[in-house]
C-alpha cells in the first residue's frame, strides 16, 4: 500500500501553505520530509490525516481517498507533544489505543512489549506530567505505533533524546519499516534523515524543492566536499576558482566546490607546501544541499 | 459509533472521578440540608441570646405600669428596669454597659405617649421595632380609654379586612398554588442557572485543555472533530444528570422531611403537594435544552483558546447572556404576565430559564410551549451545524492570544477548498 500525493495545493485565504506537491512513498520505505519551519509541513500532515481538506489535487492511500474509515492504520506523532498530563500512562494509551480500534486487552499486552523494549516499564502507573521529557517521548511514540498502523507519520521524533535512545528509537523505526509500514519522517536532524531515508523531498515555501533518492540529489547537486588536514596555512586555497566556500575546523578545513575537477587542483596545489595529515574528497552531506535549496537563514 | 460511544465513556468516567464532582456534589448536598433545617439552626444559635434590659425613664409619671404591661403581653422580647434617676446619670450606665439602653416616656402635644430611646448603637433594628410594637400598644390603649371605647369595638375595627380571590379562569392556579410555584420554579430556576453555567464552563476548559496539551491533535487524527465534539458534550451532559439526580434525590428528601416546619417558616413557598407533576417535567426538559444550547456554544468557544487561562475571557460574553437570563426571570417571578417576560421566552438564550418560568407559573397553552422548545431545538441544530465547523477549524489554531477573530481563522481552516 502507498501514499500518493497528487499535485495537492492548500490555500488559506491568499496565503498558499502548500503549492502543487506530488509525491509517493511506497511501502516498506522511510520517506524523509524536510522543510523549514513554516514550509508546509504541518498542513501536508494535516492533509494527509484528513483533518484539511485540500485546495486542489487528491491525496490517497491505498488507491483510496483518506478518510476517518481509514484512520486505523495510520499513526501521527505530532511536533508538539500531546497527552494528557493528568492520566496515567496506562490509561492514556488505553483510551488512545480504543479511539484507533482496539481492545483493552490489545492495548495491554502491546503495551507491555513497547515498555519493556524502551526500558521504561516502571512508568505504567505514573502520570505523565511525572515523566522526563524524553520518557514522554517515548510514549507518544507508543501511542503513534501501538495499532500497528500501516502509515505513520513521525514528526521530529528524537527530539528532547538522548544518543542513547535515539538509537533505541531509531531501531524501532527501522524494524517498523522492515514489517511493512509506510514512513513519513519529518526532521530537521539531517544525519538521521541521511541514515534513514531512501526518498526525500525538501520544501520551500509550501513547494517542493528537491525531490528524489537520496543518491541521486546528492549526484545531481554536482557539488562536492574536500576536507583538509595539514600543518600549514591553508588560506590561499580560497582563491583556488571553483572553490565555492571554506569553513575553518578545529582541525583543518572544509571546501566545497564545484566539481570533482577542482579537487585534482587543489591536491596539485597542496604539493610542497607542508605535511598533508590527510586528504578527502566526499560527498556533500544533505546539510549542505538543504542550506543551499533552503537558504542560508536557515541555521 | 463505536469510537463515539468510547469517548462518551472516557469523558464522564474520568470526571465522575475528579475531586472537583465528588465535592460539589457533597457541597450541595450539605446546602440543601442545611437549608431545609434552618429553622433548627436559627433557633440553636437564638437560646444563648439574652434577653437585653433597658431602664425607663418615665416622664409622665404615669405611663409606666401600662407599659409594663404591654411588654409582658407581648412576651417579654426586652426586660425593663424603672429609674428614677436623671437623665444625664442613665447616660453614664448606658454607656458603662450597665444597661442595653434607655427608653424615656414622654407626652406629646395630644396628652398620648411617645419616647427617646437610647442605645450605643442602632444596630439592632429588631429591638427598636419590638420598643415601637409595645409604645404602640400603650398608646392605643391610653387612646381608647380616653375616646371612651370598649376594648371589643377597638377589635372590630383592628380585623384586618378579607378579600375573597377567585379567578375566573377554569385552571388557573390558587392564591395557595402560585406562591408553591413561585418557590419551586425560583428553586428550579436557580438549578437551570447554576448548572448551565457550571457545565458550559466545564466543557469548555476541558476543549481548552485538550487543545493546549495538544493532545487534541492525536485525538481528531483518530476520531473526526465533530464526532468528538459531540461525544463530549454527551459525557458531561450524562455527567451533570447524574449531578443532579444525586442532588435532587437528596434535596428532595431533605425538605420533605421538614416539610411541616418550613411551611410554617415560608408560608408554604415550598410545598410540593399542589404542584403538578409536568412542572417538574418541564424543568428537566429545559435544562436539558438549556444545557445543550450553551454547552454547543462553550465547546467551540473552547475550541477557539490556545491557553487554559485564556477560556474564562472568551466565555465571558456567553456568562452575561445566562446572568441576564437569570435577571430576567427573577423580574418575572413577580410579574410572570408582562409582555416583556412573554417576548423573552421566544429568545432562544432565554428561552430554557424564562419559558420554563412562565410554564411553571401560567396556565399558558401547549402550542406555546411546542413552539418554545422547537425554537430551542432548532438553535440548538443550528448552534450545532455552526459550532461543529469553528470547532474542526478551531483545534488546529494556536496562537498567541485567543480572541473573537479566531472565529474567522477557524472557519477559513474548516472549508473544504
Amino acid at each position: 500500500m502507498s501514499l500518493t500525493i497528487d499535485n495537492v495545493t492548500k490555500r488559506f485565504g491568499t496565503h498558499t501553505a502548500v503549492d502543487q506537491l506530488s509525491i509517493t512513498i511506497p511501502e516498506r520505505e522511510i520517506f524523509g520530509f524536510l522543510g523549514a519551519n513554516g514550509a508546509g509541513k504541518t498542513t501536508t500532515f494535516r492533509m494527509i490525516l484528513g483533518l484539511l481538506n485540500p485546495s486542489d489535487g487528491e491525496i490517497s492511500w491505498d488507491g483510496k481517498r483518506i478518510s476517518y474509515n481509514v484512520s486505523d492504520s495510520i499513526g501521527y506523532l505530532p511536533e508538539e507533544r500531546g497527552l494528557y498530563p493528568k492520566l496515567k500512562v496506562k490509561e492514556q494509551l488505553i483510551y488512545l489505543g480504543r479511539l484507533k480500534g482496539m481492545t483493552k486487552q490489545e492495548v495491554v499486552n502491546e503495551l507491555q512489549s513497547w515498555l519493556k523494549r524502551f526500558n521504561v516499564t516502571e512508568y505504567e502507573n505514573k502520570k505523565i506530567e511525572e515523566l522526563s521529557k524524553g520518557n514522554q517521548q517515548k510514549i507518544q511514540f507508543i501511542a503513534a505505533v501501538l495499532h500497528k498502523p500501516k502509515l505513520l507519520i513521525l514528526d521530529e521524533p528524537f527530539s528532547g533524546l538522548d544518543p542513547v535512545n535515539v538509537e533505541l528509537l531509531k531501531k524501532a523505526v527501522v524494524d517498523l519499516k522492515e514489517a511493512g509500514t509506510s514512513i513519513v519522517f519529518a526532521s530537521h536532524r539531517m544525519e538521521h534523515v541521511e541514515e534513514l531515508c531512501q526518498h526525500l523531498c525538501i520544501m520551500h515555501k509550501g513547494k517542493p524543492v528537491v525531490h528524489g533518492s537520496l543518491r541521486d540529489i546528492k549526484r545531481s547537486f554536482g557539488k562536492k566536499n574536500v576536507f583538509i588536514q595539514g600543518d600549514f596555512d591553508m588560506d590561499f586555497l580560497t582563491s583556488i576558482p571553483g572553490v565555492v566556500k571554506c569553513k575553518k575546523l578545529s582541525e583543518g578545513v572544509e571546501l566545497q566546490i564545484e566539481n570533482e575537477e577542482v579537487a585534482k587542483v587543489i591536491f596539485n596545489e597542496l604539493q610542497n607546501k607542508g605535511f598533508v595529515r590527510k586528504f578527502a574528497l566526499e560527498e556533500p552531506s544533505l546539510n549542505d544541499i538543504f542550506i543551499e535549496k533552503v537558504g542560508a537563514s536557515y541555521e | 459509533m463505536n469510537k463515539f460511544w468510547i469517548i462518551v465513556g472516557h469523558t464522564y468516567f474520568n470526571k465522575v472521578k475528579t475531586k472537583s464532582f465528588i465535592i460539589t456534589t457533597l457541597l450541595t448536598i450539605l446546602i440543601l440540608f442545611g437549608l431545609s433545617n434552618i429553622s433548627t439552626i436559627i433557633q440553636a444559635f437564638e437560646k444563648d441570646e439574652e434577653a437585653k434590659t433597658f431602664v425607663v425613664l418615665d416622664q409622665t409619671n404615669t405611663y409606666f405600669a401600662l407599659f409594663e404591661d404591654n411588654v409582658e403581653t407581648l412576651g417579654n422580647p426586652f426586660e425593663i428596669e424603672k429609674s428614677t434617676l436623671s437623665e444625664t446619670e442613665l447616660d453614664e450606665k448606658v454607656l458603662e454597659e450597665e444597661y442595653d439602653g434607655m427608653i424615656i416616656i414622654t407626652k406629646d402635644q395630644n396628652d398620648l405617649p411617645s419616647a427617646t430611646v437610647k442605645t450605643l448603637s442602632m444596630t439592632d433594628s429588631q429591638i427598636f421595632a419590638q420598643i415601637e410594637q409595645v409604645l404602640q400598644q400603650t398608646k392605643q390603649e391610653i387612646g381608647r380609654v380616653q375616646l371612651g371605647l370598649d376594648s371589643s369595638d377597638l377589635n372590630v375595627l383592628f380585623t384586618p379586612v378579607e378579600i375573597n380571590k377567585v379567578a375566573l379562569e377554569d385552571n388557573a392556579k390558587t392564591e395557595e398554588e402560585l406562591n408553591q410555584a413561585r418557590g419551586l420554579v425560583y428553586v428550579l430556576l436557580f438549578v437551570i442557572y447554576f448548572s448551565v453555567i457550571f457545565y458550559a464552563s466545564m466543557i469548555a476548559t476541558e476543549v481548552a485543555t485538550e487543545k493546549s496539551s495538544r493532545v487534541m491533535e492525536i485525538l481528531i487524527s483518530s476520531v473526526s472533530p465533530v464526532k468528538q465534539m459531540f461525544a463530549k458534550l454527551i459525557g458531561i451532559g450524562l455527567l451533570s444528570l447524574t449531578q443532579m439526580f444525586i442532588i435532587l434525590v437528596f434535596g428532595y428528601a431533605s425538605i420533605q422531611s421538614k416539610i411541616d416546619e418550613l411551611n410554617t417558616m415560608t408560608g408554604g413557598l415550598l410545598g410540593f403537594s399542589d404542584i403538578p407533576t409536568s412542572t417538574f417535567v418541564y424543568a428537566g426538559i429545559y435544562f436539558i435544552l438549556g444545557y445543550f444550547l450553551f454547552a454547543t456554544l462553550a465547546a467551540f468557544l473552547g475550541s477557539l483558546v490556545s491557553r487554559i487561562e485564556d477560556v474564562q475571557q472568551l466565555i465571558s460574553p456567553m456568562i452575561f447572556i445566562i446572568v441576564g437570563a437569570f435577571m430576567i426571570a427573577m423580574f418575572g417571578l413577580g410579574n410572570p404576565e408582562t409582555p416583556f417576560i412573554t417576548i423573552s421566552s421566544y429568545i432562544p438564550f432565554f428561552t430554557p430559564m424564562i419559558m420554563f418560568l412562565r410554564v411553571g407559573m401560567l396556565n399558558i397553552p401547549f402550542w406555546e410551549i411546542a413552539l418554545s422548545i422547537a425554537i430551542l431545538l432548532l438553535s440548538i441544530t443550528a448552534l450545532a451545524i455552526f459550532g461543529a465547523r469553528v470547532y474542526k477549524g478551531g483545534v488546529l489554531i494556536y496562537g498567541k492570544s485567543s480572541s473573537f477573530k479566531d472565529l474567522k481563522r477557524a472557519l477559513m481552516m474548516s472549508k473544504d477548498k
